[in-house]
């Protein structure tokens, strides 16, 4: 390569490194953490061959291979059970990391003007692009022996150095692939927006595609990034060539993504940008209209997540019977009780992550109405003839109806999927009154977020802070006995655990009563108080 | 009749004082001239009279009414431009535009297809691609197709090449001709001094000046450039003479206006050769109360 295209790419990559190292850091530690948790807590869940073949026999199902993938079952060994739950779902959170990281420094700063800047100092014309290459694969080469070190020193029987370093491998070498993938998009799109959505949609249709081929024709799964990760069989056959594939996968991306860079303009891309409306249509005329419209996309995705997640965990019920059997530590979780089978118990259980998952995007909806005033874009709204009220209303409103709709199509998730893999279904009813009772509890947080919205814009974060509390107390209470109060402290914890307990009316309209008290004070301080910018 | 009264409007933001009893008003059918350095106030002043923000203390009434109390039904009649403006990147500059239109409440749909023309618009392209002149097009185009009786415009050309810029400054001048009142923002003093009728000048969130063009005019200094046949004594004596130097082709000086007069007779007394004089120019105004603390009029000279 011609010297003077890519002039000062080590400086640009020093000083990319110096605008990431937050994010790179909290990246490597979550990814690190969450994949050294699993084999810890594994040890102290399954530490006899039984229990074990007990797991082996859950996980033998199409819905769990959809799900994780295939592996060796005959040899279930802590190694194998780690690799093969959790090493696809953190290898696709390692491409979205890298997806996020190289469209920040390639289409976005390209679409911000921020490259020009840079184009026009002596910086040679691929510099900026290489940088950023450089510095994921860095990224990748860090997280992938960081990854497989950890692994080893956890000091576990069935994982050796090899299957943990593959492990490891395994991991960075998906997170290179996306990253090659992200470089190509990047070049072809003409904005961020389209650029993160091309690719997550590339990992997702290549997560799908290894999911059908998983469970039909396991040979076909090699035609996807995603079914290299099972490939590996880390801690089986530890075998080498997927990872070998994706590094060679990865660098011809970054040649192609090279390619189109040098034959392009800066701040053009190859896809055609389609031209929109002239006029807006017949629907986008109010705030409220705007409000949907502006979060559009985003409440698409969470209906379809949140169907997805209660169909997982739906999907798993058939297994559920034998898989609490013998396992003390759900028993004391659950704590089971006379008339119920241990699969009605898990509902309360399932809800509360079900519940406490569909609440954020409606608080997302809420807080989005700061997120407007922040960018400066409320005075569009204010300076017309719009009150504060109307303003407010909308998003509130917006945020009412996304969270009823998020919660009724987690618990019919559940249901469906349940229904399907299991002889004796639940009532349909059952389930989704279950779910029903979770939503005055949702409704309290979204009217929190406007209260502070209205008063304390600055701690709006707060509301996040309440959510997490309650899935650490709601979620982990039981295992842990904390004192009731402590649940309570959390609007979900008023909720009554249908069908282990009755549906207690009472606590449900207190808890609407309270939403619409803190929802008044919200619009209260929002017509007081001034908008920033 | 004043559509705007602003009476000693102090706004503070904690213990920061951003506005300090504010005065002035804008009358019907004027052009109002608002200016000032960055960071004086103009903007913040410009976002209490839209009831955005909240004034701490004083008066601000538009159409008579309460500017925080009556916003939504003051604004049916105000068209607001701001400085810096905002879009949202995945909505096309058409929607926009007919989304701000219907949230004011009037429709006029022919004006805005000709002002679409006349600002050279492409309005299907989504605002993510346009450029600050794009996206000040945008609410320009909005502001001008609605039937709005006071417009206020924040710094609405800041953006804008030449050619827009004139186009600007022809819409404004037809709404002065329909007898529409504005409130015009700008850093542009020729902008200014071509088409406002009144300005008032904000320095540290405080009014130091309003008054009409000619009205303030009255406070500044000619600038003369003078070569005699006899040199002339005792120039520097004369009254309301300032910033003598001589260079190669005379000497040059200000003088202030009500001196001129005196200081001509003076003069013509050493036989003039050539005079020159620049009319005071609005920069040099606003150079003056710019420079604040700073010896004033020093070096400063309208050229031609």
């Amino acid at each position: 390569m011609n010297e003077s295209v890519t002039a000062n790419t080590s400086r640009l990559s020093l000083f990319m490194f110096r605008l990431d190292r937050i994010r790179i850091f909290l990246w490597l530690t979550g990814l690190n953490f969450f994949t050294l948790i699993v084999p810890i807590s594994f040890v102290s869940l399954y530490s006899s061959e039984q229990e074990r073949a007990a797991m082996a026999e859950t996980m033998q199902n199409p819905a769990m291979t959809a799900m994780v993938g295939p592996a060796d079952l005959s040899n279930y060994t802590l190694g194998v059970m780690t690799s093969h739950q959790m090493l696809l779902m953190t290898a696709a959170v390692a491409g979205l990391m890298s997806i996020l990281l190289v469209t920040r420094h390639t289409r976005a700063d390209e679409e911000e003007g921020r490259v020009e800047l840079i184009r026009s100092l002596p910086v040679g014309r691929l510099a900026y692009l290489n940088a950023a290459l450089f510095v994921i694969s860095c990224v990748c080469v860090i997280l992938a022996i960081i990854n497989g070190a950890g692994l080893y020193m956890l000091g576990i029987e069935s994982m050796q150095l090899e299957g943990s370093l593959l492990y490891g491998a395994a991991l960075g070498g998906t997170a290179l692939v996306f990253a090659g993938i992200t470089a190509f998009f990047s070049q072809l799109s003409d904005n961020a927006r389209g650029t993160v959505g091309l690719s997550i949609g590339f990992l997702l249709a290549a997560y799908l595609f290894r999911a059908v081929t998983d469970i039909s024709n396991e040979s076909l799964s090699w035609l996807s990034p995603l079914g290299w990760v099972t490939k590996t069989e880390a801690y089986g056959a530890n075998n080498w060539w997927p990872v070998v594939l994706m590094v060679i996968f990865a660098f011809v991306m970054f040649a192609a993504a090279n390619y189109l860079h040098a034959i392009r303009d800066l701040e053009s891309g190859f896809l055609p940008a389609r031209s929109g409306r002239t006029h807006a249509g017949s629907f986008l005329q109010s705030p409220f209209a705007l409000a949907f419209r502006l979060q559009r996309t985003g409440f698409i995705a969470w209906a379809i997540g949140l169907f997805v997640i209660g169909a997982s965990y739906g999907s798993v019920l058939g297994d559920m019977e034998s898989f609490f059997e013998g396992n003390e530590l759900m028993e004391q979780m659950l704590q089971p009780e006379a008339g119920l089978t241990l699969t009605e118990t898990f509902i309360p259980m399932l809800l509360i992550v079900l519940s406490l998952l569909a609440a954020i995007p409606p608080v997302m909806s809420m807080n989005k109405l700061r997120g407007e005033e922040k960018k400066g874009r409320l005075d569009h709204m204010l300076g017309r003839a719009v009150s504060r009220n109307k303003l407010m209303g909308s998003y509130f409103t917006l945020a009412v109806v996304n969270g009823f709709v998020m919660l009724m199509l987690a618990g019919f998730g559940l249901w469906a999927a349940g229904n399907a893999v299991m002889e004796e279904g639940f009532s349909f009813s059952m389930v989704m009154g279950a779910a029903a009772a979770y939503y005055p509890a949702i409704l309290v947080m979204i009217s929190l977020s406007a209260a502070f919205i209205g008063w304390f814009p600055k701690f709006l974060t707060l509301v996040w802070v309440y959510i997490f509390y309650s899935f650490i107390v709601l979620y982990l209470g039981g295992l842990f006995q904390f004192a009731d109060w402590i649940g309570e402290l959390s609007p979900f914890g008023h909720v009554p655990q249908y069908p282990v307990e009755d549906m207690a009316i009472f606590p449900l309209v207190v808890l609407m009563l309270i939403a619409a008290v803190i929802a008044a004070a919200g619009f209260i301080g929002f017509r007081k108080r001034d908008i920033e910018n | 009749m004043d559509i705007l009264q602003v009476k000693n409007l102090t706004k503070k933001f904690g213990s920061f004082k951003a506005l300090h009893d504010v005065n002035f008003n804008v009358k019907k059918g004027e052009i109002f001239g608002f200016i000032g350095p960055n960071g004086a106030g103009k903007s913040t002043t410009i976002r209490v009279l839209l009831g955005v923000l909240k004034a701490t203390e004083g008066e601000v009434k538009l159409f008579e009414k309460d500017a925080w109390k009556d916003a939504v039904e003051i604004h049916k009649r105000i068209a607001y431009v701001p400085g810096d403006v905002n879009l949202w990147p995945n909505l096309t500059g058409g929607e926009i535009i007919d989304l701000f239109i219907k949230l004011r409440g009037g429709n006029s749909a022919n004006k805005r297809e000709e002002l679409v023309k006349r600002f050279d618009l492409d309005p299907s392209k989504k605002s993510r691609t346009y450029s600050k002149g794009n996206r000040q097009k945008v609410a320009l185009i909005a502001a001008l197709s609605s039937e709005a009786d006071f417009y206020i415009l924040d710094e609405p050309t800041s953006g804008l090449d030449p050619l827009m810029e004139r186009i600007f400054q022809e819409c404004v001048l037809e709404l002065k001709a329909q007898g529409k009142s504005v409130l015009l923002s700008s850093h542009i003093l020729s902008e200014v001094e071509k088409l406002c009728d009144r300005v008032g000048i904000i320095r540290e969130g405080q009014i130091i000046e309003t008054g009409s063009l000619k009205e303030l005019r009255h406070l500044t200094r000619t600038q003369i450039l003078l070569e005699t046949k006899e040199p002339v004594p005792e120039l520097n004596k004369q009254k309301g003479v300032h910033d003598i130097s001589s260079t190669d082709q005379g000497i040059t000086f200000q003088v202030d206006t009500e001196e001129m007069d005196s200081v001509m007779r003076y003069i013509t007394q050493f036989g003039i050769v050539k005079l020159e004089s620049a009319p005071p120019a609005l920069e040099d105004l606003f150079m003056r109360h710019y420079e604040g603390t700073k010896k004033s009029g020093s070096g400063a000279g309208g050229e031609g």
